[in-house]
């Protein structure tokens, strides 16, 4: 079984590794759209998979952490890819500021605030404020960014960029997932009174859940700011946040392996789909609502999680 | 003080729109716990078909201005009404028993289906309502110049919620509604066809919210496919900031979102508009986390 | 010395007054019943005492030290656990996961050491595994250990939430009608496991409407009536008290 799935990983790591070689550049900077709203489906999966909490705004994470990248690059020179940690820490103490007052507040209220400060902040960024946002247009003219000596130009040379970062959340957040950490975020989802009762600080988790996001969204965000050199509010609108919302839901909640197939379905198939030209919406709408129908809990649904138990203990019953 | 009273008065116009589509969310939201996304689309296919059959149809001229428009208004109604109940029937019921998150995403991908299917129809560019229609005269009140459209709008609109807040409360089929509201399994046991309560919520809620787009088309004369979105979410923010699943709070907020919005903009900022919303919204529910008129559950442990 | 002090204790919801000015003791080691008719208040005194409804007035000490209105989570760790009424496990997830939760207070590792599997996370999440295992043998699931919580008996799944309490180390667990759909034999083994907890040195405050149950197991009764309380003593007592088989025997006996 372990050894299967060994072999799994690594055959698909070696496609993933070759796979824009074969590929025109379109393709390949679809891939990397992929990749980008796969990373950003994983840190919301962490608010809305495993903590149960209704998030529609994420793309104001998203924003925050790309804007701090163009601001900084732009106005004091500061290689791009350096602010990555800076990015994050600015987008997670944002969502700690939002939302440590609204934490309390029930789903569908929480839904209503979450796209409030989405649209808060969209509109800001239209405004220019403090200057520093440059209005409607946005920011144009960030760094192409370098990595040990390499500039980054093709969206070959930013497909390998985003696969490292990719893989990377991946491996991070599975560990997430088995800990004590993940585990309380999981409790939160089911039952947030025995969550209590079991002794477990429910306000924490949810405003950690919700950085812990924003700070992934934030980090997404540089790269993304510096994949698109510019960047403008259009781009972090409340149907950004749908989006990202769709690819949890759609690809299975709370599942690593779904949001990634969420990420390739709800991107890519729009893409096959070009033909179709006006219409390709319209299907995509459809198709939401069969993919609901047809598969609730997702395409691919989380399953639980593996425990080796102790020595000397009988093994149970089967887990699933 | 003039600019304050017209402002006023534009303000309540507006809240009594976004009131009577907020209204369509909070009835579905009450019986279902759903929040139906696509409610917004069918403000805007309101719209849409009320330019339609106003042309095509000539209802003003032949029966007047107010007599057709009237008309005009329940035709739109009754066919808003019968899409939003096929809209349960193929995108909600299958999902009744389902998560509430895959439900959400059912109603935002019908949503997406709605727009784009009147984008195909009507083509992306603005279309305009007839100017002509109603009469284009002010009244003159409290010391101000009120247009007739206005005044319309906001009688009507206070009008229909008044039928329907007495169809809520004092009729057997209101009672039916409201008890399936409060605990479904029980409403079942005292013999109350839940079905029925559904579909009737999913006529009365988009028969309300197609003559809330009709009315924006009438009151600011041009409509675009993607409206709805915006004066959805307006609308959902109205209901969310009365206590969302409450009747009378939907009434509630939207006529103070209207006010707070035209205020804001005017003395404020006209760029900070929605935000000023939002923000207003937020505050709110920090001091009142379950709306103005919201109860606040203690949950039963 | 008392472990639980709670005194002149009062909540209201809206206008009925659900606990009023209730006070009783619990001492170390001990078995306390709290009994009363339905509506008398029972479950609003547990919900008082871990705090997850606020008190209007009175005081609750535990060890010597004021809890009123406590955060749960920190009434929690403090030493009291707690087992709910209507059973509230974790319905999808594992027995093992839902007793892990117990351990949470327990353990310290946070967002980072949970991102990056530092020594010291793994050394702790083996230990809570172990713990865990422990738990649930105490209460014979072990065998169940990786089944969902759903899928176990109802028996069964009241035993799990014992687990789970037992697992956050408490000095006094509060259990919340533990027999309520046992069969008989399954009645039985809860008694003797009562039995080992107190052996194990942890005192047991416990809401029961199996009478024979409670005088069993009990060595001091609390009886609440209409949401004040109407007597309290040894079982023995309580059986022959007037008031009490007026308020609750005697409509128990109708039955």
């Amino acid at each position: 079984m372990i050894q299967y799935k060994t072999i799994a990983l690594i055959i698909t790591t070696g496609i993933l590794a070759v796979l824009p070689q074969f590929l025109n550049p379109y393709w390949v900077d679809v891939l990397n759209n992929i990749g980008i709203y796969a990373i950003l489906g994983l840190s919301l999966n962490i608010i809305v998979g495993h903590t149960g909490l209704f998030n529609l705004g994420h793309a104001s994470f998203f924003a925050v952490g790309a804007y701090t990248a163009a601001i900084l690059n732009t106005q004091y020179e500061i290689p791009v890819l350096w602010l990555i940690p800076v990015c994050g820490l600015s987008a997670g103490l944002f969502a700690l500021i939002v939302a440590r007052p609204i934490i309390h507040l029930r789903g569908d209220y929480l839904c209503i605030v979450t796209i409030g400060v989405n649209e808060i902040v969209r509109i800001a960024l239209i405004n220019n404020v403090f200057g520093l946002t440059g209005g409607s247009n946005g920011i144009f003219g960030i760094d192409r960014p370098n990595v040990f000596g390499m500039t980054l130009r093709t969206p070959m040379e930013f497909y390998y960029l985003i696969l490292a970062f990719g893989a990377v959340t991946i491996f991070l957040f599975r560990q997430l997932e088995y800990s004590r950490f993940g585990r309380a975020l999981n409790y939160l989802r089911e039952d947030e009174t025995a969550a209590q009762g079991s002794g477990i600080n429910t306000a924490h988790y949810k405003l950690a859940a919700f950085v812990v996001g924003a700070v992934w969204a934030g980090m997404v965000g540089n790269i993304y700011a510096a994949k698109m050199t510019i960047i403008s509010p259009e781009s972090f609108t409340f149907w950004e946040s749908v989006i990202i919302f769709v690819i949890v839901i759609l690809g299975g909640s709370g599942s690593i392996p779904g949001v990634i197939l969420g990420a390739v379905l709800v991107v890519g198939l729009p893409e096959l789909f070009r033909d179709l030209a006006n219409a390709r919406m319209l299907v995509f709408g459809a198709a939401m609502v069969g993919m609901m129908i047809f598969r609730t809990q997702g395409l691919l649904p989380q399953r639980p999680r593996k425990y080796t138990l102790p020595q000397g203990r009988r093994n149970g019953e089967g887990g699933e | 003080m003039e600019q304050f009273l017209q402002q006023l008065t534009n303000g309540l116009a507006v809240g009594s729109i976004y009131a009577l589509i907020a209204l369509g969310y909070t009835m579905v939201y009450g019986v279902l716990k759903l929040i139906n996304f696509a409610h917004s689309e069918l403000v805007t296919l309101g719209a849409y078909l009320g330019l339609t059959l106003l042309t095509s149809l000539a209802l003003a001229d032949r029966l007047g201005p107010l007599l057709g428009v009237l008309l005009l208004a329940v035709m739109v109604m009754g066919l808003i009404a019968v899409v939003g109940a096929m809209l349960d029937r193929v995108a909600y019921r299958p999902l009744r028993q389902s998560p509430r998150l895959s439900a959400v995403v059912s109603a935002l991908g019908a949503s997406i289906f709605l727009q784009n299917t009147i984008m195909l129809i009507y083509g992306a560019r603005y279309l305009n309502y007839p100017h002509d229609i109603l009469p284009k005269m002010t009244i003159h009140m409290v010391g101000i110049d009120v247009p007739l459209v206005r005044i319309l709008i906001l009688c009507v609109s206070i009008l229909m919620m008044g039928g329907l807040f007495f169809f809520i409360q004092k009729t057997k089929v209101g009672t039916a509604i409201r008890a399936a509201a409060i605990d479904q399994g029980a409403a079942k046991l005292v013999g109350i066809d839940v079905n029925l309560v559904v579909l009737l919520v999913f006529l009365v809620g988009p028969a309300l919210g197609g003559a809330a787009g009709l009315m924006l088309g009438l009151y600011y004369g041009q409509i675009n496919f993607a409206m709805g979105w915006s004066y959805g979410l307006k609308a959902f923010t109205a209901a969310i900031l009365g206590g969302i699943g409450n009747i009378p709070g939907a009434m509630l907020g939207g006529l103070l979102l209207g006010v707070v919005e035209a205020m804001g903009a005017t003395y404020i900022s006209f760029a900070w508009k929605d935000a000023i919303a939002f923000l207003v919204l937020i505050l709110i529910l920090i001091v009142r986390p379950t709306g103005l008129l919201g109860e606040r559950v203690a949950e039963k442990v | 010395m008392k472990l639980l002090s709670v005194s002149r204790l009062t909540k209201s919801f809206g206008g009925l007054t659900a606990v009023n000015s209730v006070s009783f003791d619990v001492q170390p080691d001990t078995v306390v019943g709290l009994i009363g008719p339905n509506g008398a208040g029972k479950t609003t005194v547990f919900n008082l005492i871990t705090g997850i409804y606020r008190a209007d007035q009175g005081e609750i000490l535990f060890k010597d030290q004021s809890i009123v209105n406590f955060p749960t989570h920190r009434i929690i760790s403090q030493g009291i656990a707690r087992t709910f009424q209507t059973i509230r496990l974790f319905q999808n997830l594992s027995a093992l996961e839902n007793v892990l939760a117990g351990c949470h207070s327990q353990m310290k590792s946070g967002v980072l050491g949970s991102l990056f599997h530092t020594p010291r996370q793994r050394r702790e999440e083996k230990m809570a595994l172990e713990e865990a295992m422990e738990a649930l043998a105490f209460v014979g699931l072990d065998s169940n250990a990786l089944q969902m919580a759903r899928n176990l008996s109802y028996g069964k799944q009241r035993l799990l939430e014992i687990a789970r309490a037992l697992a956050t180390k408490p000095s006094l667990i509060i259990l919340d009608e533990p027999a309520g759909g046992m069969n008989e034999h399954e009645t039985w083994q809860l008694v003797a496991l009562i039995g080992k907890m107190k052996e194990r040195g942890i005192t047991v405050l416990l809401i029961e409407h199996d009478m024979s149950l409670v005088m069993r197991v009990c060595e001091n009764i609390v009886v609440l009536e209409y949401g004040s309380k109407i007597a309290e003593g040894p079982p023995q007592e309580i059986k022959t008290d007037p008031r009490v088989i007026q308020a609750y025997l005697g409509v128990e006996e109708d039955d």
